[in-house]
């Protein structure tokens, strides 16, 4: 019998909600078939929820609690994670909340030794980073699902069995009240880095776990810093280490360091040791005030992927799926890039609208991005905790070199998590007409914002609406011949394309329903490298799959063909 | 200040080369290993002044 603390997590700025265990309908008689159901109601599952409901699939929600994330836990949201909550139409209270940032620096004894300011294009909206705690990140998106009748979050639910045949998967859940079967044609494992279902499918992850122990701890404290990643080497208090500096909203402090070699986790969280360390910190950034203790904790880093995340009716996505080092705000925003591909081509599938293979390409481009990550978050923690002698030898190099000379401080970028490029997806097509062009979006990249006017921008468009987008530009004379053909072809199908019409002046669109954008100074059309003809298919995550300098009807259908897995994969660019 | 000549990939890979033979050097070596290779590439540099300066940038902030 699984029996959940209903007693509120002790915080010393969060008002943990208890949220009641209620008896499921039908807990002890045959159901029917769910569509989905997803283990976890942390951030992964949740917005892979709102995503599926953004295309009419309902499901079911599994959360073994019965409240929000211990800790703050995943504190950075980055630019693309805003874009994408953006997409779900959920990005406002984040934005409200959340506190935007750019740029961190990192010292060496007492001298500040590399400032890096991380890309932000005039295009954009959002800034590279967004710090809100994990607890509000999951309130928001709970409260996003409390007004769809299509989803249901089952709190006080425990997976303890799993088990799948060619239809579908039975899940055996404990309650409160005891064991009872759910049936439901697919099971998303978004149960984090410990996940229970990964542990029941017995998969093993590959890849290399980094020995260093880190302590993370959050604060209540009165700080007049602005908000920026702030980074210590070797501090005097914690020789060969290192210290990262974080402000929260609600005037918390994240406070992370490594422990010295050999140091064991219950030790680093004896209160005493624990309470002398952060006053070292706070008087190592010259702001020795008083603080509460939030909440602490030890981590430590690791490179592990599992090989695929697609298992029949089962798939696996963020933490469930791989465990990536916390440099470069890995977890999260990672979790967010993987269920905004995987969530759209589930919704097709269970709508009838797509092939099943292309939850294949779900795992193959998802764990290529996993693999990019390992490889460039594995130099980031080398160099935060160098697993050698050497590679702790020559980390010294650098900070020492730092002091002087700057042909080593590229060496201290902290390599920040990034959205993939899925350049050879098996849902692109025509590689030919992709490389007819000079610039712009390429076949598997992201949309990239461009700036409308003071507070309007392309993805604004977009906006929340589900399904493929079609950007068509046009020249003065707007849609006309092949254009017009393809505009009838593409929003004549079963499942929901979005046209963008983008012309060169303002005068209102001739097509109605279609939307239309004023493109006035050329900017979206230097951007995608477009001419009056230009057109391109995008994917429901806002990954280009096609695109033509001229295209016909015939093509763009067949197009949607391939991004659908309806076709044998064109060749690869 | 010494004159940046190669790109971040390259650099990371000289970083990675060198940690790995500090590595494989032992501890007990490894100031042996440092100065050959220290001595292999002032060679192939082939400008003394410019390896005299780099002493001297090396030796600073120890």
């Amino acid at each position: 019998m699984h029996v959940p603390s209903s007693e509120p997590r002790p915080s010393v700025f969060y008002d943990y909600k208890i949220h009641a265990y209620r008896r499921p309908e039908k807990m002890n008689q045959k159901q029917p078939a769910n569509p989905v159901v997803i283990v976890g109601a942390g951030p992964i599952g949740l917005a892979t929820a709102i995503d599926l409901a953004r295309f009419g699939v309902s499901c079911v929600i599994l959360e073994e609690d019965l409240q929000v994330s211990e800790g703050s836990r995943a504190i950075v949201l980055t630019r693309r994670s805003v874009e994408i909550l953006q997409q779900l139409g959920v990005e406002t209270p984040f934005l409200d909340k959340g506190l935007p940032w750019s740029q961190g620096r990192s010292f060496f004894r007492g001298r500040q030794v590399y400032t890096m300011v991380m890309p932000h294009d005039a295009d954009d909206r959002y800034l590279p980073g967004l710090n809100i705690q994990q607890q509000y990140i999951e309130e928001y998106l709970i409260a996003h699902c409390d007004p769809t009748s299509l989803i249901e979050i089952r709190w006080g639910q425990r997976v303890v069995g799993i088990s799948q045949n060619d239809t579908g998967a039975t899940l055996t859940v404990d309650t409160p009240e005891g064991e009872y079967t759910l049936i439901c044609d697919w099971v998303v494992a978004a149960d984090g880095g410990r996940s229970t279902v990964r542990r029941l499918m017995q998969l093993r992850m590959e890849g290399r776990a980094y020995a260093g122990h880190f302590v993370i701890a959050d604060i209540k404290a009165k700080i007049n810093l602005p908000t920026e990643r702030l980074c210590y080497f070797d501090p005097a208090w914690n020789p060969g280490n290192n210290v990262l500096v974080h402000r929260q909203p609600d005037g918390i402090w994240r406070i992370d360091f490594r422990l010295p070699d050999g140091e064991s986790k219950e030790r680093a969280l004896e209160p005493e040791l624990l309470h002398r360390r952060i006053d070292a910190v706070l008087s190592m950034i010259g702001h020795p005030v008083e603080w509460q203790l939030d909440w602490a904790t030890v981590y430590s880093a690791n490179t592990l992927t599992l090989g695929s995340y697609n298992h029949g009716h089962i798939l696996l996505t963020g933490d469930a799926a791989h465990l990536l080092p916390i440099f470069g705000v890995r977890g999260v925003n990672t979790g967010l890039q993987d269920c905004n591909n995987m969530a759209w081509k589930l919704a097709f599938v269970v709508n009838g609208w797509a092939n099943p293979v292309i939850l294949d390409s779900y795992s193959q481009e998802r764990v290529q991005a996993a693999r990019e990550i390992c490889e460039e978050g594995g130099k980031s923690t080398r160099f935060m905790t160098p697993p050698t002698r050497g590679s702790r030898l020559l980390r010294d190099v650098v900070l020492s070199f730092s002091l002087s000379e700057n042909f080593l401080k590229d060496l201290m970028h902290w390599r920040t998590s990034r959205p993939h490029d899925y350049w050879n997806s098996p849902l692109n097509s025509y590689p030919e007409a992709d490389r007819e062009f000079h610039h712009g979006i390429a076949c598997g990249q992201p949309m990239r914002n461009v700036k409308l006017s003071a507070n309007e921008f392309l993805l604004d468009r977009i906006g929340s609406r589900a399904g493929f987008h079609l950007m068509i530009f046009v020249d003065e004379h707007g849609l006309t011949g092949d254009l017009q053909e393809i505009l009838a072809a593409a929003t004549n199908q079963p499942y929901p394309i979005h046209p963008l019409i983008v012309r060169p002046d303002d005068e209102p669109a001739l097509d109605a329903g279609a939307g239309t954008v004023a493109d006035v100074e050329h900017r979206i059309s230097l951007k995608y490298d477009a001419a009056a003809g230009t057109v391109y298919l995008i994917r429901p995550d806002l990954h280009v799959c096609a695109r033509w300098r001229r295209a016909t009807a015939e093509q763009v259908l067949y197009a949607l063909h391939c991004a659908l897995g309806f076709s044998a994969v064109v060749e690869r660019s | 200040m010494i004159e940046r000549r190669m790109g971040i990939a390259e650099i990371e890979r000289v970083y990675d080369l060198i940690a790995e033979g500090v590595d494989r050097a032992t501890p007990d070596k490894s100031e042996l290993f440092l100065a050959k290779l220290s001595l292999a590439l002032a060679n192939l540099v082939g400008d003394s002044e410019a390896v005299a300066n780099a002493v001297l940038a090396a030796g600073r902030d120890l």
